[in-house]
């Protein structure tokens, strides 16, 4: 750090980010319950980042529990496995847990009750497998990042690898409002965790993991560090509670003291970060040989009558969740994972995917909402702001359609956490303006590469037809040629036959 | 284009957070007039009833502005007067006009404020200057005589203090029935200051008199209406920090920028300069420290803008005063800092997360 950086420090310590009221018990400290299994469970193909996953099962067709359903396709996408033994109903489409309701594919299945688990083979030690191998499992068994983002763990596992990474963060944060899903595992599943986290390290091939867990978890971090006694290599890292403190790169900051650089990755500087929840599916991939079928999914808010986190199948409906918890009165707004970054639910008869951290029934008074005003520029965003930017200023020159004049204002470095629109007394959707915009330079990069390739198909065209054109010119000229020639020569022949026969 | 923004924001779908922290504008404006509250009872206490009539008549015409405005714009002028904003002008530039001024003084100014200083420019968030100093600015230059008519304290209720009528008659009659009063005018530290050095006479002189206007931190003594009370004032704009409403940058940057140059030129010409605690309670400092300059639409966006921009007004104010044709310069101090505000918020942006200062991208620690 340079002298005008120290300066800079000392003058705006950063204090980013906000410390909303985090509604997190009583739901954490309820015990964990299972979901009674539902008759149906709707299974979605594309339930990670990258791309869906092919089905390679009929309908009509009995599977058992844990049994591939779909496996993955390409370089990035993820294996479904069967959520109960049943009877695959239908290949089809169902509303995608995402506020557009759109259509997606998936797997519908009629369970038959038994809950059976497929054969799915004998365990075997992990730390006796080599690293591609671990990773090559986890990829088997579909896990994906719990935390929200769903990208293939095995992907991440590999790269780990070939980054020569030397520290593995692991994110217990938990910083979004409401959930407890991760508390949950951390307090119910922390030698399995802890036993994920050295099997993850065993498969990067990285020194140490570092456990960050907010202090408003004592719990979790007393299981955790009970769990990893005796692992000298594994280190419970208690955390400041703060949003958004479980961002990647914030987390990394806190416990390493470096910042990623712009454009970068953590792993660049030796460190790759995974979920607590995404140890734990390791943990039942690799000693129980079982896929990722289930998870936690912590089921709050003002409406339900009893809050708690519940192990769900994934594909079971959120109607189902519901049901089961009771609602002490109809919802006014139905979110999918936490109040700052979820989505709303467009309805109920959504399935709980993978990434499914938290089904939110908000009453009409937590999910207040004002109609926006205009900024008076008190440039509370600025200072919530846990990347540094400017949002009073962004979001001004995208309601005036200058998307560059954003992007100048750093637009690309928003991790769209919702810091700014949180604390605006005018209640302007910031990070709403922020994805719009995002969304649209996006569709504008895709139009000029569109358009790129167009030109180049017509320039090539254009080639193709000029080359045929002079093809079939030389062609006709050769032939107008070897023709003028021919007669030349028959005329000649002709000529000297008539000569021959006059003489 | 305020419209345009807000009717697309309208039209977007609920989107994340679900959650909010809670503030509203209207109860950010709520708090800083509760803040500015026992400086103006004060205020009111210390120079009657004319001085109660002038600030009703100020922020009543303030709200004719912006409703007229709105009105003239084909927009519904409740809804927006309720946010509070146009009350709170009214209510800083009656605090800034001498309380004995008569009403067209307070109406102009607060039909000024609303209609030039802030709706033509946009409305609330989009004027570039603070629309009470503009109004007391142009009430400065347009009106001399009235704006510098002082009046020696006269608390509610002592002897000779006019009564509710009395008061009316002062406000609305004006120069003529205050012209009665000539035994209560009287002259501020700095207004004497200046014109007695103008006349060359020195400090040493023009302060020993038995007339001479005294320091007086709790406010007894001649000056704008609410600008008398250093204390009180200090007291609601220290409040205003603990409730988070503004940061300590502006007022302890300005505060200091003022102190810092008077004690130097205290301590060279004591016999031209003012000492240090003169200057910080005298005028407009302490209020447009607390109220003026944290005004947030006209200030900028960074903590280290923030106490750019405060050290100018504070500088500035000093230099004015010092060296400028009138003896008080906070108005033009701010007004002036305000237009540079663009600049500095332009040129002093927050370090991005991953990049340097100039936006490259930081180099990964070795």
């Amino acid at each position: 750090m340079g002298l005008i950086e120290k300066f800079f420090a000392l003058l705006e310590p950063q204090h980013w980010g906000v410390h909303p009221d985090d509604h997190k018990r009583p739901a954490a400290d309820a015990p964990l319950r299972s979901l009674p299994l539902p008759e149906r469970l709707y299974i979605p193909l594309q339930q990670h980042i990258g791309a869906a996953a092919r089905p390679i099962v009929l309908v009509g067709q009995s599977v058992l529990k844990g049994q591939l359903l779909a496996e993955a396709q390409g370089a990035t996408s993820a294996a479904i496995h069967a959520s109960t033994s049943g009877t695959v109903a239908a290949i089809g489409d169902v509303t995608a847990p995402h506020p557009s309701g759109l259509p997606f594919a998936a797997i519908t299945l009629a369970a038959d009750g038994d809950d059976r688990w497929a054969d799915t083979g004998t365990a075997v030690d992990p730390f006796a497998l080599p690293p591609p191998e671990v990773a090559r499992r986890v990829a088997a068994a579909g896990v994906v990042g719990l935390g929200g983002a769903t990208f293939p763990s095995a992907l991440k596992l590999g790269l780990g690898l070939k980054a020569e990474i030397h520290t593995l963060i692991i994110n217990g944060g938990e910083c979004e409002p409401y959930l407890s899903c991760d508390d949950r595992l951390m307090r119910d599943f922390a030698t399995e965790t802890v036993d994920g986290i050295r099997i993850m390290l065993h498969a990067t091939g990285a020194k140490q993991a570092l456990v960050g867990i907010e202090d408003n978890k004592p719990e979790a971090i007393a299981a955790m560090t009970a769990a990893a006694q005796g692992y000298s290599e594994i280190a419970i890292r208690p955390v400041p509670a703060r949003y958004p403190m479980g961002s990647e790169k914030h987390l990394f900051s806190e416990l390493t003291g470096t910042e990623v650089p712009a454009d970068g990755r953590t792993t660049d500087l030796g460190a790759l970060v995974h979920n607590v929840g995404t140890a734990w599916a390791v943990h039942e991939a690799l000693r129980n040989n079982r896929p990722l079928v289930e998870r936690i999914v912590t089921v709050n808010g003002g409406a339900v009558a009893r809050p708690g986190n519940i192990r769900v199948p994934v594909g079971a409906l959120v109607e189902d969740v519901l049901a089961f918890v009771g609602l002490r009165e109809e919802p006014a707004r139905l979110v999918m994972g936490g109040p700052m970054m979820g989505s709303l639910l467009p309805h109920r008869r959504v399935p709980v995917v993978k990434g499914s951290s938290g089904i939110l029934a908000l009453t009409a008074v937590e999910a207040a909402g004002f109609d926006p005003g205009p900024c008076i520029r008190c440039s509370s965003c600025v200072r919530a702001c846990p990347v540094g930017l400017l949002p009073l200023e962004m979001s001004a020159r995208i309601a005036n359609g200058d998307l560059d004049g954003a992007v100048a204002f750093g637009l690309k470095d928003c991790i769209a956490c919702g810091c700014c629109s949180f604390v605006c007394p005018s209640r302007i959707p910031l990070v709403h303006y922020f994805n719009h915009a995002k969304g649209e330079l996006a569709a504008q990069g895709r139009a000029q590469l569109r358009n790129e390739a167009a030109k180049r198909l017509v320039a090539a065209r254009a080639e193709r037809l000029e080359r045929d054109a002079r093809e079939k010119a030389e062609v006709a000229a050769r032939r107008k040629a070897e023709r003028a020639a021919a007669k030349a020569a028959e005329a000649a022949r002709s000529a000297a036959a008539s000569s021959e026969a006059t003489t | 284009m305020i419209s345009e923004s807000a009717s697309l924001a309208a039209a977007a779908p609920i989107a994340s957070p679900h959650a909010h922290a809670g503030g509203r504008v209207s109860l950010v404006m709520l708090k800083v007039m509760a803040a500015l509250a026992p400086a103006t009872l004060f205020g009111f206490w210390l120079y009657g009833w004319p001085a109660i009539h002038l600030w009703l008549i100020t922020v009543l015409f303030a709200l004719l502005g912006e409703a007229f405005s709105l009105r003239v714009m084909g927009r519904r002028a409740l809804p927006v007067l309720m946010d509070g904003s146009a009350l709170l002008t009214g209510w800083l530039l009656a605090l800034s006009l001498p309380p004995w001024a008569p009403w067209w003084i307070g109406a102009t100014g607060g039909l000024f404020a609303t209609i030039v200083a802030k709706q033509l420019f946009g409305g609330l968030g989009q004027n570039l200057f603070n629309p009470a100093m503009v109004a007391r600015v142009a009430l400065l230059i347009s009106f001399p005589v009235a704006m510098t008519q002082w009046t020696a304290p006269l608390p509610l209720g002592s002897a000779g203090a006019p009564d509710f009528i009395h008061g009316l008659q002062i406000t609305l009659g004006g120069l003529g029935a205050k012209s009665q009063l000539d035994a209560v005018s009287s002259a501020t530290l700095l207004g004497h200051a200046k014109t007695e050095l103008s006349r060359g006479l020195d400090l040493f002189h023009s302060l020993a008199g038995e007339h001479a206007p005294t320091l007086s931190p709790v406010g007894a003594r001649a000056g704008s209406l609410g600008e008398t009370s250093a204390l009180l004032i200090a007291a609601g704009g220290i409040a205003m920090i603990f409730m988070g409403l503004i940061s300590w940058h502006i007022p302890l940057a300005m505060l200091a920028a003022i102190a810092v140059p008077a004690a130097i030129g205290h301590a060279v010409d004591p016999a031209r300069h003012l000492d240090a605690a003169s200057h910080v309670l005298s005028g407009a400092a302490m209020l447009g420290a607390f109220f003026i300059a944290t005004d947030y639409v006209t200030s900028p966006n960074t903590r280290t803008g923030q106490l750019v921009f405060g050290a100018g007004c504070g500088f500035l104010t000093w230099v004015i005063r010092t060296w400028g044709g009138y003896p008080e310069g906070v108005a033009f101090a701010v007004l002036l800092m305000n237009a540079l505000t663009p600049a500095i918020d332009r040129l002093l942006k927050p370090r991005i997360y991953g990049r340097d200062r100039k936006g490259r991208p930081r180099e990964p620690a070795p």
